[in-house]
Order: structure tokens, then C-alpha cells, then sequence
């Protein structure tokens, strides 16, 4: 068996290096073929009628979705292989390994004689580079983002223009000096796509992450002035200062522009999400495809389409997330995810493939004070804007700080694209060149090397958050007392304005993009929510095991509360083998009830047992949890599903059968309400003082006592009456019969 | 006890030149108006200075006391859900760091000082000391805000209070989810900071050193400050000093 085991084990990244070998051949034959055309129908065409073709070949017809999955299944494969791979993955980071691949396919498909496809900027543009953007837009840590907005934006535009004059000046003479600044332009922006690939992975703390990858995204406005308007005066052939001062214009208009643009798809995006509530299925749709929208249109004025998918993303977010259910938020997740992953893999092997395929126009000078060039503009340019930037930050940013932003500043494939859309030849293959040397030398050199170097500079690292409330409490506090405090001054100051940001934000915007009454729900409850949920859902996943991860300390409710008028137990205790005996019959007779079948239809998410087994099991669980650890104490702000869950309950007891199933193999976890009037009236509540997973053993006994109330139970059996104790009559009702328990 | 107040903006001066006004506490004279490059030497004239940078209406507080109904009708605090706590910590005897309980009737400038130093701001020169001290200071602030009664640690009763406060401007959704919070919370601190115990312990309260784990994350030193307009960083500190 061990044997067995171990060639299994063996042959997973054999099999996976076979297949990679298979399609590397594959792809190469495939791109290689494009050349090749198929007369066969034609010289038939004219003949006589021939036999009637039971197996034919057409590659023609399915070549491009062909082609393209080839890509796709290529890039994703290296990927999988690299992970299983451990040395290699520990020390070379990805995006190293991916462009080696793309080297190497390229090198393959140049071999057999074919034309190596290039990285095509309309592709990368449209295609491969929004979803990594979106991405990132979504899931922007929005309070250190705007906590460090100055620093941010300071880094960017100043940082940015400093590099490309600086580059741009010290490189004339070698081509006439718009040509150089063009040059410049396009080699000093920091890459958002490398940024991310590397720094993800080497989980440097929060404040230095921002702001390199801050500075990653806001500088496509920058980049895209400069760009454009060097190319068109690199025609021109000199510059004026009302060009100069059309260009600063022109900086403000696209970069404020795009802003705009985002905004008002995200605004439109969050307004739709309000009416979602019936086509649940389509709602991540909505989310992407405005987002998509917004950098289409932000493109189509040369308006910095990057800001505008970050600003859609960030505004769209927290209304389309309060009107969203669970299941599309984890959609949008993963999806998002998905895309940015194929994209970021994708982008990196076309740029190896493009480095064989390019021509090239090799310059040994011009490469190397390239680099140089590169590196010592950006580390002035760092050191110079800290030092500014430092007398007006709070936490100032230390040297090691400063190094690590400077070496994070990382070229990537957007600087190649914007290389590749150049139309002028004879300068094009000598930057283009120049401009995959910097790349390969960044991504290389400096991404292989910032993980050791963090490392040996005792760079803070990402502390895990796990989401306590009481720095919820706490942060919300603080907000609120500096406010205070800014008031009592009479100083409108930082925290002012955001005060009264939040506060116009819940009085109106809110009210318009939020449906229902989450429109109201204050910021700490909504994280209590999420808190408890989350919660709740790690249990489901762990399964039956009673110790949750978390929480390791058997402190309960009863800890914590006064002692009270006298909590003794007045419901009669058993021994663990009846109690064992009970389930056992439960499980036995509520499993033979287990059948349902609803009909299955494409556009109703919900009240659906066997597609959403899991939901509605989670949901059970939930509230079972919140029964018995106190720790979820409900509250009763609307969740959203409440109403499906109420209407699966109360059909008939039958159906109730997932419940049982998900708490049979917990051994130690309470299974069933007693129903104190039943003559074979249990208590295994005494079972839980000596669990320590057991919470709110006072709690429970109250349910149990208002349950005795439930006037919902006609059967005369036994086990029906108690699996009628166990049918959950819903969250709503269950609230408040809690909150009755504990006032 | 002299004053040194050093500030950029002053509402009655037309240039904006650093200037310094020294103002003598006991008598609440105002004692004159130095260029900011003339303070050193005037340091070293006088001992005991109290030396602060501020802003625009402090000045206001100069010369008289305020009783908590002043500060009361401040028109801006009318949204702010802590108002009442924040009122008191002003008037907190404990925050005056001289080991006195109780609260004050009214306050004068200096106390409102003393209740303004708490939050400055870390520099690039404070030690790793300095930092510690000054985390303490601030949460030692908040947990007086917490802890009414003054008997050393925040029982469940205050800490539910606390949250309804925080949760008093939103309405009957705040008030019921206040109590769920308040006791999460409070089971978060014990399970974290006295992990086994047994069914029938009882944990009284939040001692400060509990607080003080709980919130280790939260970095207090560089989150709580108030940031001061175009007032040089290197200026900003505030305490006695003799010089």
C-alpha cells in the first residue's frame, strides 16, 4: 500500500511535466500551422461528385477557439505544475518561472519554423489587463489606501515625471531628445501587474504594500499624458510651453476624468444590485461587466482607464455588497480571482514568447545605461520624495522603508505594450529591446532577490488580522473621539471631513443604493455580521469536529455574566448511554424521511435541497450554533435569506432532515431539543459545562423552556414530536424568543 | 507658570510667520509676542514653561474656564454619538495625570492641555520608550473613558454601555444589537486573556492590562493624534519642560 502510494505520488509531477511537454508541442504545431493553408476544398470543389466524407478534418473552422484554449490550458498547467513543485516555488517567484516558459515555447515554435505569436497590445490592453485591475480595485484595502493617499499620489505623479525626465534628459544623444523622452515616458512607470505578482508573495506589511502598489495603479494617468503627448510632438518635432501647459491640463482632465467615469458606472452598478433580488444568478454579472464598461469608455477618450475601473470597483463596492446575497459574493471572488490569475499567467508567457519572437535591434550602450539609468532615478527619486513626504506624515517612513519601495519598483508588460504600439521603426526594435531588457532584469534580478533581502532587513510583515470585534469597537470609537476632539479644537481637520463624508453618505447615498432596511445598519453591525457568519461557515467546513479552530479557551457566557438569581437546572439529567440510545433512534428515523426532490430550474437559486444542500445545512447550522454558543448571539438585523429558509421550515417536518444529517456524526454536539412535556423528557444539557465547545448552556435550557410553548406539533410519536422540537421554526422567530431569554 | 504657545496661523496676525506668544498662567497675562526664532533665548530665561503648539480657537480658552454646559453647546458635536464621554474626559481628574479621582467643576486652559497632550502624535526622534510611554498614556485615556466608575477595570454593565453609545445614533437596530456586541466583545477579551476557566469562575472586568492586550494591534501611538494644520511636525510636542 505504501508502495502504491508513493509511485502515485511520484508520477503527479512526472504526469504533469508529460502533459506540459504535450502541449508545448501542441501549441507549437498549432501557432506554427497558422501559416499553413488548406486548399483540399477547393481542388474538390470542381470534380466529380465524390463519396460522401464519414471523417474529415476541419482545423480551419475551430482554429482560433482552438488556439486559445491551447494558450489558456498551457498557462494554467505550467502554473499547477510549478505549485507542486515546492523548491523551485520557494525561491524563484512565479512570474520568473512563467516567462522561462514562454522563453522556452517560444523557442520551440521559432525551432519548427513557425511565426511565434506577440504579445498584441490590443489583447493585453482590452483583454488581459483589466481583469488584473479589477481585481485589484475590488479588493482595495480602502482605509490604509486613503490614510496614505498623499504619500500615494505624491509618489506617482511627481515620482513618476521625475523618472521619465530624468531617463528621458540623460539619454540624449543617443536619439534626438523627444524621441528619448517618449523613451523615458514609457520606461518609468511602475508595473501594476509585476508589482502584484511579486509582492504577493512575499507578505510585506500593509503600509509598504500600499504604497507600491498604490503608486502601480495611479501613475497610469501619468503615463498616459506623457505618452500621448510625446508621441504626437516626437512627429512635431519641437515642444512650446502652451504644449507644455496643454500637457498639465491634460494630466488633470484624464486623470480626474477616468475617476469620474468609474464613479458613475459604480454608481449605476450599485443602483441595479438594489433590484437584483429576484435574479440572483445574474447579479456578479452586473458587477463585471459595468466595471468592464467603465474602462471601455474611460479608453475611448485616451481618459486613464486604469483609474476608472479602480474607481468603479472602489465606489460600487460596499453598496453592491450590503444588496448581493452570499453565494454572489463569492462568485464575484472567485471569479475575480480566476481572471486575474489566467490573466497575470497569460501575460507573462506572451512576454517571453514576444522576447523570442520580437525583432530586435541590440545596442549594448544603450541597454545598459538603460538599467543603470533606471535604477539610480528611481532611488533619488525615493530618497528626495521621502524626505519631502516625511514632514508631513504622521508615521514617517524609514530607511528600510524607503529601500523597499524603491526596489519594488518593478517594469512590467504594460511599458512593453506601450513599446509595441509605437509606430516608428527604426527607433521601435531599439526600444522595444531596451524595454524588455529592464523588464527581464526587474522581474529577474529584483524579484528573485527582494524575498531574501526582506528577510535580511527585518522588514515587518502582514500580521494576520482575525477580526476582533473589540478592534472593531475600538477603531469605530477612536473615529469617533477624534472627531470630537477636532470639533472641541474647532479644527476641521482629517478626521472632520470624513465624518462628514460618512454621515452624508448614510443620509442619502445610502438610502438610494441600498435595498431595505440594510440601508440603515450601522457600520458595527454589519462587521458583527460578518464576524458571525464567518464563524458559522468555518464551522460548517470543519465538519463535525467540535473544537472550533479559533476558539481554544473554554470561557462562556456564564463566565462573563453576573450570578444571577439562582440559574439551577430544573430539567432532569441522563446518562450518556441513553443519550446515546436517542440518537441512534433519531438518526435511524429521520434519515428514512429523507427524500425530497424539488424541481430544479435554472433561474431560481434557492429553495432548492439538493442544490443547495450546503446553504440550507449551513443555514440550520447557523442557527444552532447561535443557540448554543452565545458567542453568536442573533441579532436581529435582517439577513438577507430569511424569508426562503422560513418556507423550507414550515412545510412539513420531513424536510427537516439535513439537519440531523449534519449533527449526527458530532458526537459531543447537543442534537436534540427536549420537549419538557414529553413524558421521556431528556436533558442533555448538563452534558455541556464539561464540553468545552458547549456555550450558552443557559440558553439552550431557555429555548428549550419557550419551545415547550411552540404550538406547532399535532403527531403523537415520540421522535416526531422531537424532531419537531429539532425543525428549526426560523431565525426570526427564534430572536426573539432569545432576546426574551436574556433581558 | 509661563505658557509658550507657538503657532503659525494666528487668527489676528495678517503674515504668516511663526510667531510665539508667552502668557503667564497664574495671572493670565498676556505676556508678548516673540518671532519664533527669539523662544530659544526666552527658554532659557524661564523655568517651568508649558509649551504647546495649538490652534485657531484654543485661543479662546486662554482666559477663562469652561464648565461642561460650554462645551456642551458645541454646535459641531451635536452628531457625535460619545459626546458625553468625550465632555467627561475633559473634566476627568484622572486624565490630569496627578493622581487625583473625581471630576473637575470647570476647567482652564491648562487642564485642557493636559487632556490635548494625550494625543500627540509620535515623531522620527521619540525612542522606542518614549513610544511604549506614550501607547500607555493613550490607552490609559480610553480606558477612563470606559471604566465610569473608577475602580480599576471595565465591568460588562460599563462596556455595554460603552457600545449602546457607540451605537446610539442609529436608531432601535443600534440598541438591540448594542447588548449581543457588548457581550461578544467582552468574551473575546476573557477567552484571549484568561484562556481556562473554569464554569463557575467569574471574570470581573477588564483589568488595564487586558485592555492593553487587546489592543496591541491596533498600534495606539501613531492612531490616535490629531493632526494640527501646517504646524511643523518637530514643533508639536506638549508637557513641562524646564529648561
Amino acid at each position: 500500500m505504501a508502495v502504491l502510494r508513493l509511485t502515485r505520488s511520484s508520477s503527479g509531477p512526472r504526469l504533469t511535466e508529460f502533459i506540459c511537454v504535450l502541449l508545448l508541442v501542441l501549441v507549437s504545431v498549432a501557432s506554427a500551422s497558422r501559416d499553413v493553408d488548406d486548399p483540399h476544398h477547393q481542388t474538390n470543389s470542381t470534380g466529380h461528385k465524390k463519396a460522401f466524407p464519414v471523417l474529415s478534418f476541419h482545423y480551419e473552422e475551430v482554429k482560433k477557439p482552438l488556439e486559445i484554449s491551447l494558450w489558456i490550458l498551457l498557462a494554467l498547467l505550467m502554473k499547477l505544475g510549478f505549485h507542486i513543485i515546492p523548491r523551485v516555488s520557494n525561491v524563484v517567484p512565479e512570474s520568473c518561472l512563467l516567462i522561462f516558459v514562454g522563453l522556452l515555447v517560444g523557442g520551440i515554435i521559432k525551432a519548427i519554423g513557425g511565426e511565434a505569436p506577440g504579445l498584441d497590445a490590443k489583447l493585453f490592453f482590452y483583454y488581459l489587463l483589466p481583469p488584473i485591475i479589477l481585481d485589484a480595485g475590488y479588493f482595495l484595502p480602502i482605509r490604509p489606501f486613503t490614510e496614505n493617499l498623499g504619500t500615494i499620489l505624491v509618489f506617482a505623479v511627481v515620482g513618476t515625471l521625475w523618472n521619465a525626465f530624468f531617463i528621458g534628459g540623460m539619454m540624449y544623444g543617443v536619439v534626438d531628445l523627444l524621441s528619448c523622452l517618449l523613451f523615458g515616458s514609457i520606461i518609468s512607470a511602475v508595473d501594476p501587474v509585476a508589482v502584484l505578482a511579486v509582492f504577493e508573495e512575499i507578505h510585506i506589511n500593509e503600509l509598504l504594500h500600499i504604497l507600491v502598489f498604490g503608486e502601480s495603479l495611479l501613475n497610469d494617468a501619468v503615463t498616459v499624458v506623457l505618452y500621448h503627448l510625446f508621441k504626437e510632438f516626437a512627429h512635431a518635432g519641437t515642444v512650446t510651453v502652451a504644449d507644455a501647459f496643454l500637457g498639465v491640463v491634460c494630466f488633470f482632465v484624464v486623470s480626474l476624468g477616468g475617476i469620474m467615469v468609474g464613479a458613475i458606472y459604480g454608481i449605476l452598478g450599485a443602483f441595479t444590485s438594489r433590484f437584483t433580488a429576484h435574479t440572483r444568478v445574474i447579479e456578479p454579472l452586473f458587477v463585471f461587466l459595468y466595471s468592464y464598461m467603465a474602462y471601455l469608455s474611460a479608453e475611448v477618450f485616451h481618459l486613464s482607464g486604469i483609474m476608472s475601473l479602480i474607481a468603479c470597483g472602489v465606489v460600487m463596492r460596499p453598496y453592491v455588497e450590503a444588496n448581493i446575497s452570499h453565494k454572489s459574493y463569492t462568485t464575484i471572488k472567485y471569479f475575480l480571482k480566476m481572471w486575474s490569475s489566467v490573466s497575470e499567467t497569460l501575460i507573462f508567457i506572451f512576454l517571453g514568447v514576444s522576447t523570442v519572437a520580437g525583432p530586435h535591434a541590440w545596442n549594448w550602450t544603450f541597454v545598459i545605461v538603460t538599467v543603470i539609468l533606471c535604477l539610480v532615478s528611481r532611488v533619488l527619486g525615493v530618497i528626495g520624495l521621502t524626505y519631502i513626504i516625511n514632514k508631513f506624515r504622521i508615521v514617517k517612513l524609514t530607511k528600510k522603508d524607503q529601500f523597499i519601495v524603491a526596489y519594488g519598483g518593478l517594469r512590467g508588460a504594460i511599458a512593453f505594450s506601450l513599446g509595441f504600439l509605437l509606430t516608428d521603426s527604426d527607433m521601435k526594435n531599439l526600444f522595444l529591446t531596451a524595454i524588455i531588457t529592464v523588464i527581464f532584469f526587474t522581474v529577474f534580478v529584483q524579484g528573485m532577490t527582494i524575498r531574501p533581502l526582506v528577510e535580511l532587513l527585518a522588514v515587518k510583515k502582514k500580521k494576520e488580522s482575525k477580526g476582533s470585534i473589540n478592534e472593531e469597537i475600538h477603531t469605530q470609537f477612536l473615529d469617533h473621539l477624534l472627531t470630537g476632539i477636532e470639533d472641541i479644537c474647532g479644527h476641521y481637520g482629517h478626521h472632520h471631513w470624513k465624518d462628514k463624508l460618512n454621515r452624508f453618505n448614510k443620509a442619502y447615498v445610502k438610502r438610494w443604493l441600498i435595498r431595505g432596511e440594510r440601508s440603515t445598519e450601522p457600520q458595527l453591525i454589519s462587521f458583527y455580521n460578518k464576524m458571525e457568519m464567518k464563524q458559522a461557515m468555518m464551522l460548517v467546513e470543519s465538519g463535525s469536529a467540535a473544537k472550533l479552530p479559533t476558539i481554544v479557551s473554554s470561557v462562556s457566557m456564564q463566565n462573563i455574566q453576573t450570578k444571577g438569581p439562582a440559574r439551577r437546572r430544573a430539567i432532569p439529567s441522563i446518562s450518556k448511554s441513553r443519550e446515546e440510545e436517542i440518537r441512534k433512534i433519531l438518526r435511524a428515523n429521520l434519515q428514512k424521511t429523507r427524500q425530497r426532490l424539488r424541481s430544479y430550474s435554472r433561474h431560481d437559486l434557492l429553495i432548492d435541497p439538493f442544490e443547495d444542500v450546503s446553504e440550507v445545512r449551513f443555514r440550520k447550522q447557523r442557527v444552532e450554533m447561535e443557540r448554543r454558543m452565545s458567542h453568536y448571539l442573533t441579532v436581529p438585523a435582517k439577513s438577507q435569506e430569511t424569508p426562503p429558509v422560513r418556507k423550507v421550515c414550515f412545510e412539513s417536518e420531513h424536510q427537516i432532515y439535513t439537519y440531523d444529517d449534519s449533527e449526527s456524526p458530532r458526537g459531543s454536539a447537543q442534537a436534540s431539543r427536549p420537549h419538557p412535556s414529553s413524558p421521556d423528557a431528556v436533558s442533555l444539557l448538563d452534558e455541556s459545562p464539561q464540553r468545552p465547545s458547549q456555550r450558552g448552556a443557559l440558553r439552550t435550557r431557555g429555548d428549550a423552556e419557550v419551545r415547550a410553548k411552540a404550538p406547532d406539533d399535532k403527531e403523537e410519536q415520540d421522535q416526531l414530536k422531537l424532531s419537531r422540537c429539532l425543525s428549526d421554526p426560523g431565525p426570526k422567530k427564534d430572536e426573539e424568543e432569545d432576546g426574551s431569554f436574556l433581558s | 507658570m509661563l505658557l509658550v504657545i507657538e503657532h503659525k496661523f494666528f487668527p489676528f496676525k495678517k503674515k504668516r510667520e511663526q510667531m510665539c506668544m508667552a502668557v503667564n498662567l497664574e495671572t493670565e497675562i498676556l505676556f508678548m509676542l516673540l518671532p519664533i526664532n527669539n523662544v530659544q533665548q526666552f527658554l532659557n530665561l524661564s523655568k517651568h514653561v508649558l509649551y504647546c503648539s495649538v490652534c485657531f480657537m484654543i485661543m479662546d480658552f486662554l482666559l477663562s474656564h469652561y464648565s461642561r454646559e460650554n462645551l456642551e453647546n458645541i454646535p459641531a458635536l451635536a452628531n457625535n454619538p460619545i459626546r458625553r464621554q468625550i465632555i467627561g474626559a475633559f473634566f476627568d481628574k484622572r486624565n490630569q495625570h496627578q493622581n487625583e479621582v473625581g471630576s473637575f467643576e470647570e476647567i482652564g486652559f491648562e487642564q485642557f492641555l493636559m487632556v490635548m497632550s494625550h494625543f500627540r502624535p509620535p515623531t522620527l526622534k521619540t525612542t522606542e520608550e518614549e513610544r511604549e510611554t506614550m501607547r500607555k498614556e493613550k490607552l490609559r485615556f480610553l480606558f477612563n473613558m470606559h471604566d465610569t466608575d473608577n475602580d480599576g477595570t471595565i465591568t460588562l454593565e460599563e462596556y455595554r454601555k460603552a457600545v449602546e453609545e457607540l451605537l446610539s445614533k442609529s436608531g432601535a437596530i443600534g440598541q438591540e444589537a448594542a447588548k449581543a456586541i457588548a457581550d461578544a466583545a467582552m468574551l473575546e477579551v476573557a477567552s484571549t486573556n484568561v484562556p481556562h476557566m473554569a464554569p463557575d469562575d467569574f471574570y470581573e472586568g477588564i483589568t488595564f492590562e487586558h485592555f492593553e492586550q487587546i489592543l496591541k494591534g491596533l498600534e495606539m501611538e501613531s492612531r490616535m493624534h490629531i493632526r494640527f494644520l501646517d504646524v511643523d511636525t518637530t514643533t508639536m510636542h506638549c508637557g513641562r519642560s524646564t529648561s
